[in-house]
C-alpha cells in the first residue's frame, strides 16, 4: 500500500473539521445533505469493481453498487439544491 | 497514474473542500453545492483503474454496458426521488440516499474481499482491515438509515426498548469485531467467505438494533452520524482499491459529519452518548413527570384568538413539526401579512431543532416567501419574550416546554427552549393533547395565560385569517 494515501487521509481529517467550524443551525440540514452527496463518490468504487467482475454474482452485486452510488450522487446534489433554492433572499 | 491525472484529482479535492466551505455560509451555500457537484463530474470523467488505464477508453465489454445502465438507473431514481419529495419529507430522503451510499460501500468492499478469498488478489491485513471496516460500517449505515427513514415516515416512531438492550447490542458488536479480527488474517481460506457473510448479516442487524431504541425526535442526529459513517466506509474502500479521490472525499465527509453531529447535539444541549444510548423517554423517567401537571387546559375558538392577535402590538410565531405536517407554511405567511396590515409587528422564532431536522422551519418558511428579516433565532428572541403580547405556537411542543428549564427529572432538562411561557399570552395550535415527540407532558399548555386552539393547523389558520380580515 502506498503510504502517501495515509498522509492524505490524516490531512483530510483535519481539513474536514476546520472547514465547517462555524455553521449556523439553519444550514445544518443542507450541509448534511451536501456532504451526503459527496460520499456518493462510492459510485467510482462500484464502477471499478464492476469493470473487472467476471462471475455472475460479482456482476450482479457490482451492478447494484453502481445503481446505489449513482442514486446517492445524483439525488444527494439535487435534493440539496432544492433545499438551498428555498434560501433565496427576498428582494 | 500520469501527472496530469494526479493534478486533476488534486483539483477535484480542492473543489470538494471549497464546496463544503461554501455550504456552511448562507450566502454561498447554493454555489458550494454546485462546486462539489462539478468536482464529482470532473472526477468521474477522469476515473482511472489503479493500473492507470482510463475507465472510459478501455473498450466496451458487457461490464461497461452494465456500468452505463446502472448509472442511468441510479440517475433516474435519484432525480425522481429528489424532485418528487415534499419539503416536509426532505429529512427522510437524505436518510435514504445516505443508506444507498452505505449499501454501495459495503457491496464494493464485499466484492473485493470475496475476490481475495478466491485467491485472485494478493491480500494482506493492510488491505483486509479497510475492506472489513467498510463492509461493517457501510452495511450498518445502510440498515440504520432505512430504519431512520421509516421512523421519520411515522412507522414505529416511539423508541423500542427492552431491559439489557445496550448489553445485547454491545455483545453483538463484540461478536462482529471478533469475527472481523479473525477474517483479517484468514481472508484466503475458503471458509472465510462463510464467515464474511455471517459478519455482513450481523452488521446489517446491528444497524437496525442501534437505531430502533432511539426516538424519532433524535433522528436528525442519527442521520448525521450515519452520514459520517458512510463517509468513513467510502474512505476505507478508497484504501482497499487504492483510489485517492475516494479517500479524500470519504474522509472529508467523515470528519465534517462527525463535527456536524456534535454541533447538532450541542443545539439540543445533550451529549451524543445520551442520544445514542439514552433511549429517550423510556422506562420510569417519563411517568414521574407526567403526573406532576397542575392547572387546566383552556380551549379557545378561532374568532377570539383572532381578536387577541389583531389587537396585539407584537406577535411571535413559533412554528414546529405540526406546521410542516399540515403543509401550513403558506397560511402562516398569509396570516402574518394580514396582521401586518393591522399594524402588528410579527416575528418568527426559530428553534434550531424545531421540526425533524435542524433548519427545517427556515426551509419551509422560505418556501412560503416569509422575508428573511422576520426570522429570528432562539437566542436573539428569548431576552425580549416578556414584551411579546401574543406568542402563537403552531404545532411545536418540546421546543417550548418549560420543563426543560424547570424540572431536573425531565428527559429534556437543560435543552434550550423558546421561552413562550414568558409572553403576556400564548395561543397554542395543536391537533390534540397528545404528547410531543419526546413523549412528555408540556406545562405550557396548562398555564393561566395559555389558550389552546385545537384542530389541523391549516384549517385553524384559515379560520384565523378569515377572522382577522373581518376585524
Amino acid at each position: 500500500m502506498d503510504t502517501n494515501i495515509i498522509f492524505i487521509f490524516i490531512l483530510s481529517i483535519f481539513v474536514g473539521f476546520e472547514v465547517i467550524s462555524k455553521v449556523p443551525s439553519m444550514l445544518h440540514t443542507p450541509l448534511m445533505s451536501g456532504t451526503n452527496a459527496i460520499h456518493g463518490i462510492i459510485l467510482f468504487g462500484g464502477i471499478l469493481v464492476l469493470a473487472d467482475a467476471s462471475s455472475l454474482l460479482a456482476q450482479g452485486l457490482g451492478f447494484v453498487a453502481v445503481i446505489f452510488g449513482s442514486a446517492n450522487v445524483v439525488g444527494g446534489f439535487m435534493v440539496t439544491d432544492r433545499m438551498l433554492q428555498m434560501f433565496k433572499k427576498k428582494k | 497514474m500520469s501527472a496530469t491525472i494526479s493534478l486533476i484529482f488534486i483539483g477535484v479535492a480542492v473543489l470538494f473542500i471549497i464546496g463544503i466551505k461554501f455550504l456552511s455560509s448562507p450566502k454561498t451555500a447554493r454555489i458550494g453545492n454546485l462546486v462539489a457537484a462539478a468536482g464529482m463530474l470532473i472526477a468521474l470523467f477522469a476515473l482511472h483503474t489503479p493500473d492507470g488505464i482510463s475507465v472510459w477508453t478501455a473498450g466496451w465489454t458487457l461490464n461497461y454496458t452494465l456500468i452505463t445502465i446502472g448509472i442511468v438507473i441510479g440517475l433516474v431514481i435519484g432525480a425522481i426521488g429528489a424532485y418528487s419529495v415534499k419539503m416536509t419529507a426532505m429529512p427522510q430522503m437524505v436518510a435514504l440516499f445516505n443508506g444507498l451510499g452505505g449499501g454501495a460501500a459495503a457491496l464494493v468492499a464485499s466484492l473485493e474481499f470475496l475476490r481475495g478469498v478466491q485467491g485472485r488478489n494478493t491480500v494482506t491485513a493492510f488491505i483486509t482491515v479497510p475492506m472489513l471496516f467498510a463492509t461493517l460500517i457501510g452495511s450498518l449505515s445502510f440498515s440504520g438509515s432505512i430504519i431512520a427513514y421509516l421512523k421519520l415516515q411515522g412507522k414505529f416512531e416511539k423508541p423500542i426498548t427492552f431491559p439489557g438492550q445496550n448489553i445485547l447490542n454491545g455483545f453483538i458488536l463484540l461478536l462482529i469485531l471478533a469475527l472481523c479480527g479473525w477474517l483479517a488474517f484468514n481472508a484466503t481460506i475458503p471458509v472465510a467467505a462463510t464467515g464474511f457473510i455471517v459478519m455482513f448479516s450481523l452488521a446489517l442487524f446491528f444497524g437496525i438494533a442501534m437505531v430502533m431504541p432511539i426516538g424519532g425526535a433524535d433522528m436528525p442526529v442519527v442521520i448525521s452520524l450515519l452520514n459520517s459513517f458512510t463517509g468513513l466506509a467510502v474512505a476505507a474502500d478508497g484504501f482497499a482499491i487504492n483510489n485517492t479521490a475516494m479517500v479524500v472525499a470519504g474522509t472529508l465527509v467523515g470528519s465534517s459529519g462527525t463535527l456536524l453531529t456534535l454541533l447538532m447535539c450541542k443545539a439540543m444541549n445533550r451529549p451524543v452518548t445520551n442520544v445514542l444510548f439514552g433511549a429517550f423517554g423510556s422506562a420510569g423517567g417519563s411517568k414521574a413527570v407526567a403526573g406532576a401537571v397542575a392547572g387546566t387546559v383552556k380551549p379557545v375558538q378561532a374568532d377570539e384568538a383572532a381578536l387577541l392577535l389583531a389587537y396585539a402590538q407584537r406577535v411571535v410565531v413559533v412554528p414546529g413539526y405540526g406546521m410542516a405536517v399540515a403543509q401550513a407554511q403558506h397560511q402562516v405567511r398569509e396570516l402574518s401579512d394580514e396582521l401586518g396590515k393591522h399594524g402588528v409587528e410579527v416575528q418568527f422564532a426559530i428553534h434550531p431543532v424545531a421540526g425533524r431536522m435542524p433548519g427545517h422551519m427556515n426551509v419551509l418558511l422560505a418556501e412560503a416567501n416569509v422575508p428573511y428579516d422576520q426570522l429570528v433565532e432562539m437566542d436573539q428572541i428569548n431576552p425580549s419574550m416578556d414584551r411579546v403580547d401574543v406568542c402563537l405556537v403552531i404545532g411545536a411542543n418540546d421546543v417550548v416546554n418549560p420543563a426543560a428549564r424547570e424540572e431536573k427529572s425531565s428527559p429534556i432538562y437543560g435543552m434550550p427552549i423558546i421561552e413562550a411561557d414568558r409572553c403576556k399570552s400564548t395561543i397554542v395550535m395543536k391537533r390534540s393533547m397528545a404528547a410531543g415527540f419526546a413523549g412528555i407532558e408540556n406545562h405550557l399548555f396548562y398555564k393561566d395565560n395559555t389558550r389552546m386552539l385545537f384542530g389541523d393547523a391549516k384549517n385553524s389558520l384559515q379560520a384565523l385569517i378569515t377572522a382577522v380580515k373581518e376585524n
